[in-house]
């Protein structure tokens, strides 16, 4: 049976598949084309697809409210921060598993994931009323501590796969040469874990930002993140669509754009290296 | 200088005795070769040396010194891993100077003794690349370069030569015994192949199941091996064992052995009779693979013999060369 | 490697990191048990007490929770089986000679990284909504009546809108691991006289059983949490047609200020999730193993 494809199998396949991405593109490139579009022309009936006055208001008017950078502001602070945070504290976790292994690094894992597995709202009225006493409610540093502790599991199983990875004897071979602990990790480890530091650090600011439940329920105004900002839009404005999409798009853009380039360590980071 | 000393030497991993006792000494200068097949013990034995692993009873001592809790960088040890080991994200420079940057060798020292190192490996031109664009045998030569540079008591070499293809690896056998004959200090060198043991050692430590089966120079183990299976793990082809009544009528042996280089071949007459299996013609040797009344043999006839499949062949031992074990595989 | 020395460390820099996890799970889940039996409203601290387990009764024997148990396994299993269907479709159509494949990528993995209260109300305001939304735009241009989606087929538009947003994870998972079948495995099952459809029932489904169970896993624990779009969208409404059992605690605590029912429900919440990964975890466990 003759190997090569048609040419007529791929366009096939292609237009196949260019149709199924628009189709689940649209919502998104709705929305950034109606950021652009008049408030009037945006819930034009019927609607208008690309024929509009393009306009750059929305985009002036939603940031000229300092509002808006606060909130942006917060996103980026808290993702950052509880990232850095995390990894600061996993690179130790996840060096003594993956090279001083014991027999109960494996169990120690699991638990370590289980924890990931506890339904946030089961927690929900301690944290709320801890938060409350300890007068962390609606600041960054409760967040920043909270979306740690969150995804903690997801950053010491990532960088431990990724140690795995470095060859045990590169290690044992700085040791011979002299090394301290603190030389070994400083000069062999950390450089050559670079890569998948930075994967780990990608695929967190990701998750980090786009998270909702904590962002939401514990801020009011000081530190309320993007999430938060736009979750209060929730009851209809009417004519509030063209701004609307202007500050979804520019809330979803980083990530978006972040998450363009993170898909292998999404693999890697969500199904806890079980799947490569 | 490099003299070590192991004395009732145990590892266990849990309930895993992998070298049940173990007492060596190796004299400053030696070039010593453990040998024995997979999963003998041998690096791991080299790895306790190196302080890689901790004992589970016995002492180590080097140059008279306790080092049995010292850690790996303490032991003025150095070690030339199997893979290598090289630091890849470092140029081949910074992999040579890495160990004395460690011990805080000022860089103008440091700078002249990488040079240094690197000409007697004829490094020297590829000093600014980085490991991942060198090829299998340069790497090597940073790995020993790294290892030389810190002036180590004695050279620990786990496996070297076992990720190179066969011609460079008869090239760098030589070249690491030159090194020890110009350096003259202590190595110790782990292999599974014997012939890398007996063509690089001073002496050949044989190892079975973490036991040592017999010390002693690569010709002392061939003449007089100690027991069967130094016999047969010594030399190449294997030694050949009789059984049974032919091995009793040799002054009441359990077995006999002889090695196929010591066996005459003669179409006419002989002591044992045999038919050709398979001739393998080498040009220089031929091997023949004889299938007996007490079994297959191998014999090696010098230079090219003809010989079918299903001839009939005589073949005569040379009596002297004949070694004789008892039942529990002891030499007589 | 491990020699004394380096145990010692590795235990001292492990340490931060389990305490850490260890008081993250204790000290909450204790705190939950004990608020989970005082009678406790943030409205009036001073009114409370022990009620053991009047808590625990008031709230599974509510109206709405056997409701909300109801929506949250509706909700769970219809994205799951959207997901992994389409799943395994839409990667079976990427992996095939293509122009284009990397852009087609990005363009189904975008809605995965859209925050959930942009994705809610992209789908709320903009094809939903009855007025102007696409979808009435479009029932409008054929003549029929515009369907009040989030009004009268709450649950369905949710599980809709979290399907949207989770199909690229299992998408990507699965082309990964489709990616990752050798071809040569299937050339010899041509070779062996199989059809297309043979091959893919009996080569390509067994390799994707491990990373279908993945899938079905995490899904399954981040599905459990959905929040943000129902907030954004129903409000758990109308009624409580679109409550879950994590919407219906949030309400009792951050809208009723219960905090006593709030925590029972919490509870309830963690040994339910609990009963589920176990459960989930002893079906599918060999297939993670192999």
């Amino acid at each position: 049976m003759a190997r090569a494809v048609t040419t007529g199998r791929k366009a096939a396949n292609t237009a196949a598949a260019w149709a199924v991405g628009l189709i689940l593109f649209f919502p998104i490139l709705w929305t950034v084309l109606t950021s652009f579009k008049p408030e009037a022309q945006a819930v034009a009936s019927p609607p208008v697809f690309l024929g509009f006055d393009w306009t750059m208001e929305n985009y002036v008017d939603v940031n000229e409210q300092r509002d808006y950078f606060r909130y942006f502001v917060n996103s980026v602070i808290i993702a950052l921060g509880s990232t850095a945070l995390g990894v600061l504290i996993a690179i130790p976790a996840a060096w003594s598993m993956a090279f001083v292994p014991g027999r109960k690094t494996r169990d120690l894992l699991m638990w370590m994931l289980s924890t990931k597995m506890m339904p946030a709202v089961g927690v929900l009225v301690p944290i709320y009323l801890i938060f409350k006493w300890l007068q962390v409610l609606d600041t960054r540093i409760g967040l920043v501590a909270i979306l740690t502790l969150m995804n903690l599991p997801i950053i010491i199983w990532m960088l431990y796969t990724y140690f795995k990875e470095i060859p045990g004897e590169i290690l044992e071979a700085a040791r011979m040469d002299g090394a301290s602990l603190r030389s070994e990790i400083l000069y062999v480890l950390t450089p050559m874990a670079i890569p998948g530091i930075a994967s780990t650090v990608l695929l967190n600011v990701i998750l980090a930002w786009n998270e909702a439940f904590w962002t939401i329920n514990l801020t009011v105004t000081d530190a309320a993140p993007l999430t938060k900002f736009i979750a209060g839009f929730s009851s209809p404005q009417g004519l509030f669509y063209a701004k609307l999409s202007a500050a979804s798009t520019m809330a979803i853009a980083p990530i978006l754009i972040l998450g363009w380039f993170s898909q292998k360590q999404l693999v890697r980071g969500l199904t806890f290296g079980a799947v490569k | 200088m490099g003299q070590i000393t192991l004395s009732q030497v145990r590892k266990s991993f849990g309930d895993v005795h992998v070298i049940p006792g173990v007492d060596l000494t190796i004299e400053d200068g030696e070039f010593v070769v453990f040998v024995g097949p997979s999963g003998c013990g041998k690096s791991t034995l080299l790895r306790l040396i190196a302080g890689l692993e901790d004992t589970t009873s016995g002492t180590i001592s080097i140059d008279g010194r306790d080092a049995t809790s010292l850690p790996p960088a303490k032991r003025g040890l150095a070690m030339v891993f199997q893979s290598y080991a090289l630091y890849p994200h470092m140029t081949v420079r910074n992999n040579i100077a890495f160990p004395l940057k460690m011990a805080g060798v000022p860089e103008a020292e440091r700078a002249a003794r990488v040079e240094a190192a690197a000409k007697v490996l004829n490094l020297t031109n590829y000093l600014d690349r980085r490991p991942g664009q060198l090829s299998g045998g340069q790497r090597q030569r940073v790995a020993i370069g790294r290892a030389i540079v810190r002036e180590p008591a004695a050279f620990l070499f786990d496996e070297p030569l076992s990720n190179l293809d066969a011609a460079l690896r008869v090239g760098m056998r030589l070249e690491i015994t030159e090194l020890h004959q110009r350096l003259k200090t202590t190595m110790i060198y782990v292999t599974h192949d014997q012939v890398e043991a007996m063509t690089m050692a001073d002496k050949i430590v044989v190892l079975n199941a973490g036991r040592i089966e017999q010390v002693g120079s690569p010709l002392d183990l061939y003449h007089r091996p100690r027991n069967q299976f130094v016999a047969g793990f010594i030399g190449s082809p294997k030694m050949n064992f009789i059984g049974g009544a032919e091995a009793a009528r040799h002054g009441g042996a359990a077995t006999i052995g002889v090695r196929p280089e010591h066996i005459a071949l003669s179409r006419e007459r002989g002591e044992w009779k045999g038919t050709v299996g398979v001739a393998e013609h080498l040009g220089s040797d031929t091997f023949l693979h004889v299938g007996t009344e007490f079994g297959p043999m191998t014999v090696r006839a010098v230079g090219d013999v003809r010989a079918d499949h299903g001839d009939t062949v005589w073949l005569t031992p040379d009596p002297a060369q004949l070694h004789r074990f008892d039942r529990e595989g002891n030499r007589i | 490697m491990s020699t004394q020395s380096s145990r010692r460390t590795a235990r001292l820099m492990l340490s931060p990191s389990v305490i850490l996890l260890l008081v993250w799970m204790i000290v909450p889940l204790a705190l939950t048990l004990y608020f989970s039996t005082q009678r406790y409203n943030l409205l009036y601290p001073d009114r409370s007490g022990f009620i053991w387990f009047q808590n625990y009764t008031r709230f599974v024997f509510s109206p709405g929770f056997l409701e909300a148990i109801v929506n949250t396994l509706i909700l769970v299993v219809g994205v799951l089986v959207i997901t992994v269907v389409f799943g395994i479709l839409i990667a079976l159509l990427i992996d095939r000679p293509m122009w284009g494949q990397g852009p087609v990528r990005i363009l189904v993995i975008s809605p995965f990284f859209i925050m959930p209260p942009v994705a809610a109300l992209i789908w709320k305001n903009m094809f939903m909504n009855p007025t102007n939304g696409l979808f009435a735009e479009a029932a409008k241009f054929l003549g029929m009546a515009p369907f009040d989606f989030l009004g009268e087929a709450p649950l369905a538009s949710i599980i809709l809108i979290v399907a949207w947003q989770w199909l690229p994870f299992a998408t990507l998972i699965l082309l990964t691991a489709l990616q990752s079948l050798s071809s040569e495995e299937l050339e010899a099952a041509e070779m062996d006289g199989a059809s297309a459809v043979r091959r893919f029932w009996y080569i390509m489904l067994p390799h994707l059983a491990r990373s279908i169970t993945v899938v079905i896993l995490i899904q399954t624990i981040f599905l459990l949490g959905i929040f943000g779009e129902i907030l954004v969208t129903t409000n758990g409404g109308p009624g409580t047609a679109s409550t879950t059992l994590p919407f219906l605690i949030y309400k009792e605590a951050l809208l009723d200020f219960d905090a006593g029912t709030a925590a029972a429900g919490g509870v309830v919440a963690v040994i339910l999730a609990n009963i589920v990964a176990i459960f989930l975890m002893r079906a599918v466990g060999k297939n993670l193993d192999a």
